[in-house]
C-alpha cells in the first residue's frame, strides 16, 4: 500500500497545484469517505441501538423499518441517478401523492393491475415532462421540479376531489405490497429489486457511465459524444416512475390515499437520504447502495428515538445537523480538489 | 502613481521595501516527494527574471513560495536584507509582491474598475467612493497606456483585456515584485506583444518581474536573467544575452532535443479527400471552404477570436450552422450533435481540456473509454476486462504515464491529461481529427510526444486539423496552413510560402479581410 502511494505521488504534477500533497490527501480522503462513508456511522448506530434498546434487534422491528421505508428507498434510489446526472427532483413527493390517489381511485372500481399500472405510468409521465422541460427548455431543474410539484399537487386534488380514499383490505390490491415471502412482505422484496437494478445500472452499465459523465462535466461529456439530454430525461423519467411505484406500494400497505400525502416532506427526506449517502449535490458522483444506507440511517435515527423514548423533536434537529455535515463534507472535498 | 486608500488597508500606503529578493536554499516537499530542493537565487529590482523548466520541475512551486501561497519547508527568503516570512498571499501583497496567476482571478460580474480595486476599495465609512476610484483608474490606465473603460463588465472582455485588468490591479498596489505564471498562455501573438511591452515597462519602473513561462522565445526576448529548474533542482542561472533556445532546452531536459518537431512526411496529393467543407457559415465563421486529404495535417492559424475554435465546432456540428455543408468521406454530415459526428468518424479534441475535455474527478479508464463504451460492452453492460485491455493498449499507444488506470484524471500532469484525450480519440478510430490547441499548458517533453502522435495518426491515414495559437507549432506540423481573420480565411499557404511572415501578414491583414 505504501509502495503504491509513492508510485501515485510520482505521477502527480506538483508544479500545477497549490499543494499536490494536500490535494492528494484531500482526494484520497474524499474517495475513502465516499466509498466507505455512511456505512461506518450506520454500523455504529445499528450496534448502539442493538445494545441500548431491547426491541430494536427483533426481526419484526427490522422488517417493519424496511417496510415503512420501502417507498422512500425506491424513490431515493432513482433520485440518486437524477442527482448524479446533474439534476435534482423535488417533485417526487407530489408525484407520489398523485400516484396514490390515481391508484386509489382506479382500484376502488377496477382491477388492481390497472390501478398499479396506471399509477406507475403517471409517475413515468411526470418524470418525462420534468426531463423534457429541464433539457429542451433549459430551465433549472430545481425550479422546474418545484413548479411541477405544485402543478401535480393540484392535479392530485382534482383527481381525488379532495377526499380521503379508503380501500378494503380484501381487495387484490392489498396483496401487492403485503404478500409475504419468507416472512418478508413483497414491498421489501420489490424495493430490494429496485435498489439492486438501479445500483447496477449506475455502476456497471454504459448508461451509468454516461450519467456520471453528464453530471460531472456536461460540456465535456457532450463533446465526447454522450447524449447528455437523453441521459437526463431518462434519469428524470426513472425518478418519476419510482415515485409512482412508491405511491402504489404505500397505498397498498396503508389502504388509504389522500392528495396531500407525500408532498415536500417526502421530497426532502429522499434528498436527505441521497446526500447523507454521499452522493454529490453537484452531480457526477454517487452510488445507489449508499443512498439506501443513507435512507436507512435516517430511518434508524427515527426508530431509535422512538424506541428510546426520546422527545421526537430531536429527530429533526439531528437530521438537520447530519445533513449539514454530509453536504459540508461534499463541498469541502470538492473545494480541496481545485 | 498615487493610489491611496482608507485606513482599513494599511498595506496600501505602507512603504514598499525595495532591494533584492534573495531566495536561499529553499526546499519544499509534497507528501515526501521533493518538489524543490535547495534552490537559491537573487531577484533584482528593475530586472526580468524568468523561471523555466518542464511541468513538475518546480518553477510554479518556487513562484508560489515567492508570492506567499505556500511556505517552504527549508531555507529562507530575504527582501532588501530583511528576513521575509510570508504566511499568505495577503502578507506577500503587503510587502509589494503581487502575483498574476495562470488562471485569471477576475470577477466577471464586476466592472473593470471594481476588479482593479477589488479588496482594496476606496471607502468612506464603508461606502465605496465610486467617482474617486474611477478617477484613479483613469490615471492608472493612462500611465500604463491601456485603453480600457472602467465601467465595462470584466466578463465581457477578451482574455487579453482581462489580463490587463489583473496587471492594473498589480500596479494599483505598488508592486515591487510581480510574479507572472504563464501570462501569455491564453494570448494570441499580437496580444502577447502588448503584454511584453507591459512587462518591460514594469521593469523600467523599477519592479522586479518573475516570469514563469513555457515559451522559450518569449523568455529569451524579455528576460535579463534566466533560471532553469529540473526535477526541483536549480540547473543554472544565466544571463539571457548568453542563452539560446537550444541551450535552454538542453538545460530543461538534461539532454538536447534533436528537433522540436518530427519530420514531415510528404502528403500524397492524390489521396482521397476525407473532409470537404463548403461555404460554411456559422456564428463567428463566414463562408469557409477547404478540403482535407487522407494523411494530411492542416494547420489553422490566426489570432485568438479569429473564429478558429468556432470553425472547429461548426464542422463538428456542435454549433448552429447557418449555411454551407460539411462532407465526410464523400457523404454529407448532417444532424447537429457531437454524438452523431463521432459516430461518422469525426472527432474533436477541444481547446480546454479542463472545461471541455475531461471528467477531472473520474478515472483515467473512464475518461478514455467514454466515447466508445459500446466497443467494450454488450447490451449496455460494461465488460470490465475488455475495457481494461482496450484502455491499457490505448495508454501505451499514446504514452500516457499514470501509476494505474484508476487514478483520477486530475492527478495527472497537463501533458498526460492531454494524452488522455488523444487516447479517447484514437479509440473512436476517426477518419478526421480536429485538435484545438493540442499542447496548451503542456511541457516540452510531452509536446514532442503529442507531435509524434499527430504525425503518426496522419501517417495511419487520418486527416488532421491542428488549430494552434503557437505559430511555430502550426508551421512545424502542418503540410498546409489556413489563416483566419474575422471568421474568414485570408490565406492558404503551403510549401515555401508557409512561413512566419506570411502567416502573420494574413492574420493581421486589414485590407485582405472581406
Amino acid at each position: 500500500m505504501t509502495n503504491q502511494t509513492t508510485e501515485k505521488l510520482e505521477t502527480l504534477d506538483t508544479d500545477a497545484g497549490a499543494g499536490g500533497g494536500l490535494r492528494l490527501s484531500g482526494v484520497r480522503m474524499l474517495h475513502s469517505w465516499r466509498t466507505a462513508g455512511i456505512a461506518i456511522p450506520f454500523l455504529i448506530l445499528f450496534v448502539t441501538l442493538s445494545i441500548t434498546s431491547q426491541p430494536f434487534l427483533h426481526t419484526s422491528n427490522l422488517i417493519n423499518i424496511l417496510d415503512q421505508q420501502a417507498a422512500t428507498l425506491c424513490i431515493a434510489a432513482a433520485g440518486t441517478l437524477v442527482l448524479v446526472a446533474g439534476g435534482i427532483d423535488l417533485s417526487v413527493g407530489a408525484t407520489y401523492g398523485l400516484a396514490t390517489v390515481v391508484a386509489g381511485e382506479i382500484a376502488a372500481h377496477h382491477s388492481p393491475v390497472l390501478a398499479i399500472g396506471a399509477a406507475i405510468l403517471v409517475g413515468l409521465f411526470v418524470g418525462l415532462i420534468n426531463g423534457l422541460i429541464v433539457t429542451v427548455f433549459k430551465i433549472n431543474p430545481l425550479i422546474t421540479t418545484l413548479a411541477m410539484s405544485f402543478v401535480i399537487g393540484g392535479l392530485a386534488v382534482k383527481v381525488s376531489g379532495g377526499n380521503l380514499i379508503v380501500l378494503s383490505q380484501n381487495s387484490g390490491f392489498f396483496k401487492f405490497a403485503n404478500a409475504q415471502f419468507l416472512t418478508v412482505p413483497s414491498a421489501v422484496w420489490m424495493t430490494l429489486v429496485v435498489v439492486v437494478v438501479l445500483g447496477l445500472l449506475l455502476s456497471r452499465t454504459s448508461f451509468g457511465r454516461y450519467t456520471v459523465a453528464s453530471g460531472g462535466n456536461a460540456e465535456a461529456a457532450r463533446l465526447a459524444g454522450v447524449r447528455v439530454n437523453l441521459i437526463r430525461v431518462i434519469a428524470f423519467t426513472l425518478s418519476g416512475g419510482a415515485a409512482g411505484l412508491g405511491g402504489v406500494i404505500d397505498i397498498s400497505r396503508l389502504l388509504s390515499a389522500q392528495a396531500g400525502s407525500g408532498g415536500n416532506a417526502l421530497a426532502f427526506t429522499v434528498l436527505a437520504g441521497i446526500v447523507v449517502g454521499g452522493t454529490s449535490i453537484a452531480g457526477g458522483e454517487g452510488s445507489v447502495w449508499r443512498t439506501a444506507i443513507g435512507v436507512l440511517f435516517i430511518a434508524l435515527i427515527g426508530n431509535g428515538i422512538d424506541l428510546l423514548g426520546v422527545d421526537p423533536l430531536y429527530q429533526q434537529i439531528v437530521l438537520g445537523v447530519i445533513l449539514l455535515i454530509a453536504v459540508g463534507l461534499d463541498s469541502w472535498a470538492r473545494h480541496r480538489r481545485r | 502613481m498615487s493610489v491611496r486608500t482608507s485606513e482599513e488597508h494599511p498595506h496600501q500606503t505602507a512603504d514598499i521595501p525595495g532591494g533584492d529578493l534573495v531566495v536561499a536554499g529553499v526546499s519544499k516537499r509534497y507528501g515526501g516527494v521533493p518538489a524543490l530542493s535547495d534552490v537559491s537565487l537573487t531577484i533584482e529590482p528593475g530586472k526580468i527574471h524568468s523561471l523555466i523548466g518542464e511541468n513538475g520541475a518546480g518553477k510554479s512551486t518556487l513562484g508560489k513560495i515567492i508570492s506567499g501561497v505556500i511556505e517552504p519547508d527549508d531555507g529562507a527568503l530575504t527582501l532588501g536584507g530583511q528576513p521575509l516570512v510570508l504566511r499568505s498571499p495577503r502578507e506577500a501583497i503587503a510587502k509589494g509582491i503581487i502575483t498574476i496567476a495562470q488562471e485569471l482571478a477576475i470577477v466577471p460580474g464586476l466592472t473593470v474598475a471594481e476588479n482593479v480595486y477589488l479588496g482594496s476599495e476606496l471607502t468612506t465609512g464603508g461606502f465605496v467612493r465610486r467617482r474617486e476610484s474611477r478617477r484613479q483608474f483613469r490615471e492608472l490606465a493612462q500611465h500604463v497606456g491601456f485603453d480600457l473603460s472602467p465601467d465595462v463588465r470584466a466578463g465581457n472582455l477578451s482574455t487579453a483585456d482581462q489580463q490587463k485588468v489583473e496587471i492594473m490591479r498589480a500596479l494599483s498596489r505598488n508592486a515591487s515584485i510581480v510574479v507572472m505564471d504563464e501570462p501569455s498562455a491564453a494570448l494570441s501573438s499580437n496580444e502577447s506583444a502588448a503584454l511584453h511591452e507591459i512587462i518591460r515597462s514594469l521593469a523600467r519602473r523599477g519592479s522586479a518581474v518573475v516570469l514563469i513561462s513555457h515559451f522559450l522565445s518569449e523568455v529569451l526576448s524579455l528576460s535579463d536573467t534566466i533560471t532553469t529548474l529540473r526535477d526541483g533542482h536549480l540547473v543554472r542561472t544565466v544571463d539571457a544575452s548568453g542563452a539560446t533556445e537550444e541551450s535552454l532546452i538542453e538545460g530543461m531536459l538534461g539532454r538536447s532535443l534533436s528537433s522540436v518537431f518530427p519530420e514531415k512526411a510528404p502528403v500524397d496529393t492524390s489521396a482521397p479527400i476525407v473532409l470537404e467543407v463548403d461555404h460554411l457559415s456559422a456564428p463567428g465563421v463566414s463562408d469557409c471552404s477547404f478540403v482535407l486529404r487522407q494523411g494530411e495535417i492542416l494547420g489553422i492559424s490566426g489570432l485568438v477570436g479569429a473564429g478558429r475554435s468556432e470553425l472547429a465546432r461548426a464542422i463538428f456540428r456542435d454549433a448552429k450552422v447557418a449555411a454551407g455543408t460539411v462532407r465526410l468521406s464523400g457523404s454529407e454530415l448532417d444532424g447537429h450533435s457531437p454524438h452523431r459526428s463521432i459516430g461518422r468518424g469525426l472527432v474533436l479534441i477541444p481547446e480546454s481540456r479542463k472545461e471541455m475535455g475531461l471528467l477531472m474527478g473520474r478515472s483515467v479508464r473512464e475518461n478514455i473509454s467514454l466515447s466508445r463504451l459500446d466497443l467494450v460492452s454488450r447490451m449496455g453492460w460494461i465488460a470490465a476486462f475488455r475495457e481494461r485491455r482496450s484502455v491499457s493498449q490505448l495508454m501505451e499507444k499514446t504514452t500516457v504515464k499514470a501509476a494505474n488506470m484508476g487514478l483520477p484524471a486530475m492527478m495527472l500532469s497537463g501533458g498526460n491529461q492531454q494524452k488522455l484525450l488523444f487516447a479517447r480519440s484514437l479509440m473512436c478510430s476517426p477518419s478526421v481529427l480536429i485538435a484545438d490547441e493540442p499542447t496548451r499548458g503542456v511541457d516540452v517533453g510531452s509536446k514532442r510526444a503529442i507531435y509524434d502522435l499527430l504525425v503518426e495518426m496522419a501517417q495511419g491515414g487520418m486527416g488532421i486539423i491542428v488549430i494552434s495559437s503557437e505559430l511555430e507549432e502550426v508551421l512545424g506540423l502542418a503540410h498546409r496552413t489556413l489563416v483566419m481573420r474575422h471568421g474568414r480565411f485570408t490565406a492558404d499557404l503551403s510549401g515555401e510560402d508557409m512561413n512566419e511572415q506570411s502567416v502573420l501578414a494574413a492574420a493581421f491583414a486589414e485590407n485582405n479581410a472581406t
